[in-house]
């Protein structure tokens, strides 16, 4: 194809996203979009599998048995939205194999609110409520994202992670109305994930990139910063009804702007974390690869199996 | 409940007494204990597993177990009249007091053993269920007409990936069997009646375990063959968790499970 030809191509494919239609993985796309969309999609997906694993610590001492099974269930909510996520991302013509391999080589990247360890019962109520409250700001304008596949999955995942949001916010609530160590262990619980949650929608805009890019495509429809806002305006009033106190001496609600002032985040901590030296970063990728590595005898004998029982087939045909 | 007798449905619990309720009340826990202890074990491998198709069937067992546990402890908490909750049966016992059989608190050593030890299981379960379901008592019978569709389908897939394991590679051939032979000996405990198992089956409320013990055998036995897997000849069997007695896992089973009520006894969470 010639660049001129190429260049037409974009035109009229960037003309299609403006008409809001959507992207489907046969349509012809730029290099760029389709690079860009992998590495979103699976840095979603790796999120959600990742994700699993501080909630998993909490299932096998869950407090009562019905919150075991919506703890397992939960667990088991995010092991599905990786695999709708995954696909989707195979769909641009790219493995499984090849994307678990970016994740476990830590070429690609994952939310680094997992980096952070569950050590009580309450975390369970805190992720709920604030980890997957700030993962729905950011997912729910994906639902009208330009790439269809994406924009599909994302329809499914956040109906779930809504449902998730309001188990979270239901186990605070019990808690906050409970004994002194519950209201203790609630308050403890928001005082340490409280500030990982608000740098979970990502780097200050000033130090964003990509951004233009992805408004676009549709990929992003508001800034980091108005995601913040907007999660925070939604999430104040939440811990006043818990009675709970949010870890900011200086946040505050503006009468002028109708928005709450808040305090300085610590992006250093946030890039300490990101960069892999958070308080779990090796504890979860040693989690996935030993998971990944274990199962590898499993996986051949499945294929060699079904190798097998193909062949016995043919044979029978012939 | 009222008190017309009818053959289809359990004495009405004001007829029964005290130790026809107690034994009732254990023979709930020696079945119920199994979905639990096995539930526990599934829930530890929750994000673990060796793809994410097997991770989330393997969840969707543990939560199927669970909540069949639910169903029997509410039911025991109401035949034994004390007052307590599901999870107080659940959470609050000394382990000498949990009835489960030893093959459910073995460890996931690997996936292997976590087939073998889910298969082993499956398949007399789904017997068993299959009994209960004609059951004079109307609630253990509903939940085994509830429950008889999800233990079809764990013994479908765990059967599956028998085969699948026994005639995969060398290195899986030789896994699974490694843990076939090993499990084997917690098998035999599943036949034997306790004193409540047996006044219950002769009340028509039980099930008589012991009645398909052969078929059971068989049955395994032509998964194992078909799957390339030899069939182990051992006749060492273990016994003990019916009664009481654990295998020494049990205590750190028990470590996780009641560790919160343990800690912040009497709270709603
Ligand atoms: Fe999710
Ligand atoms: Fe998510
Ligand atoms: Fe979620």
């Amino acid at each position: 194809m010639s660049e001129k030809e190429i260049k037409n191509l974009e035109e009229i494919f960037e003309a299609r996203i403006a008409r809001d239609e959507k992207i489907e993985p046969k349509d012809w796309m730029p290099e760029k979009y389709r690079k860009t969309h992998i590495r979103q999609m699976s840095q979603h997906a790796h999120s959600e599998i990742v994700g699993m694993l501080p909630e998993g610590n909490w299932i096998t001492r869950a407090p009562s048995l019905r919150r075991k099974a919506a703890l397992l269930a939960k667990v088991q909510d995010e092991a599905g939205h990786g695999l709708y996520l995954y696909s989707a991302c195979e769909t641009l013509g790219i493995t499984r194999d090849e994307l678990y391999e970016q994740l476990h080589t830590g070429k690609a990247k994952y939310s680094s609110i997992f980096n952070y360890p569950t050590v009580t019962w309450a975390d369970m109520g805190a992720i709920g409520w604030l980890v997957d409250g700030a993962a729905i700001i950011n997912q729910v304008p994906l639902c009208n994202t330009s790439f269809g596949p994406y924009a599909r999955a994302m329809v499914r995942v956040c109906k779930e992670e809504s449902f998730h949001q309001r188990q979270g916010f239901e186990i605070m609530l019990t808690l906050s109305k409970g004994s002194e160590e519950q209201i203790a262990m609630a308050q403890d619980a928001l005082n340490r994930w409280w500030w990982p949650s608000l740098m979970m929608l990502g780097p200050t805009d000033a130090e964003s990139v990509h951004t233009e890019q992805s408004m676009k495509w549709k990929l992003k429809r508001k800034s980091n910063d108005e995601l913040r806002q907007q999660f925070i305006d939604q999430t104040v009033p939440q811990a006043d009804l818990l009675g709970l106190t949010v870890p900011d001496p200086d946040l505050k609600f503006n009468e002028a702007t109708g928005h709450y002032d808040f305090g300085e985040i610590d992006w250093d901590e946030f890039w300490q974390v990101v960069k892999g030296h958070g308080p779990c970063n090796k504890e979860r990728m040693n989690a996935r690869v030993n998971a990944w590595d274990n199962g590898e005898w499993v996986r051949d004998a499945a294929m060699a199996h079904a190798e097998k029982k193909e062949k016995k087939k043919l044979k029978k045909v012939s | 409940m009222n008190s017309t007798k009818n053959d289809n449905n359990s004495l009405p619990m004001g007829e029964m007494s005290g130790g026809q309720r107690g034994n009732l009340y254990n023979y709930i826990l020696g079945i119920a204990d199994n979905s639990l202890i096995l539930a526990q074990r599934l829930g530890e491998l929750c994000g673990h597993g060796p793809n994410l198709e097997t991770d989330i069937a393997l969840t969707n067992i543990s939560l199927d177990l669970l909540g069949q546990t639910r169903s029997y402890y509410q039911y025991a908490a109401k035949v034994e009249g004390a007052g307590k909750s599901e999870d107080d049966i659940a959470f609050l016992r000394l382990e000498r007091e949990y009835k489960n059989i030893l093959l459910v608190e073995q460890p996931n050593t690997h996936f292997g053993y976590v087939m073998a030890r889910q298969f082993l299981f499956d398949i007399y379960h789904l017997m068993m269920m299959k009994e209960l379901q004609k059951s004079k008592d109307e609630t253990l019978r509903a939940v085994a007409n509830k429950g008889i569709k999800e233990v079809s389908y764990h013994k479908r897939f765990s059967s599956d990936w028998i085969k699948r394991l026994g005639d995969g590679t060398e290195e899986s051939h030789g896994k699974m069997q490694e843990a076939i032979d090993d499990l084997w000996r917690y098998t035999n405990e599943m036949f034997q009646m306790t004193a409540a198992d047996t006044e219950m089956a002769e009340a028509g409320i039980g099930v008589d375990v012991s009645k398909f013990k052969e078929a059971y055998y068989k049955e395994v036995s032509e998964v194992l063959k078909e799957a390339t897997l030899t069939v182990p000849e051992s006749k060492y069997f273990a016994k003990g968790g019916k009664e009481g007695i654990h295998t020494e896992h049990m205590g750190y089973i028990l470590a996780d499970l009641q560790y919160m009520q343990k800690t912040f006894p009497n709270m709603t969470w």
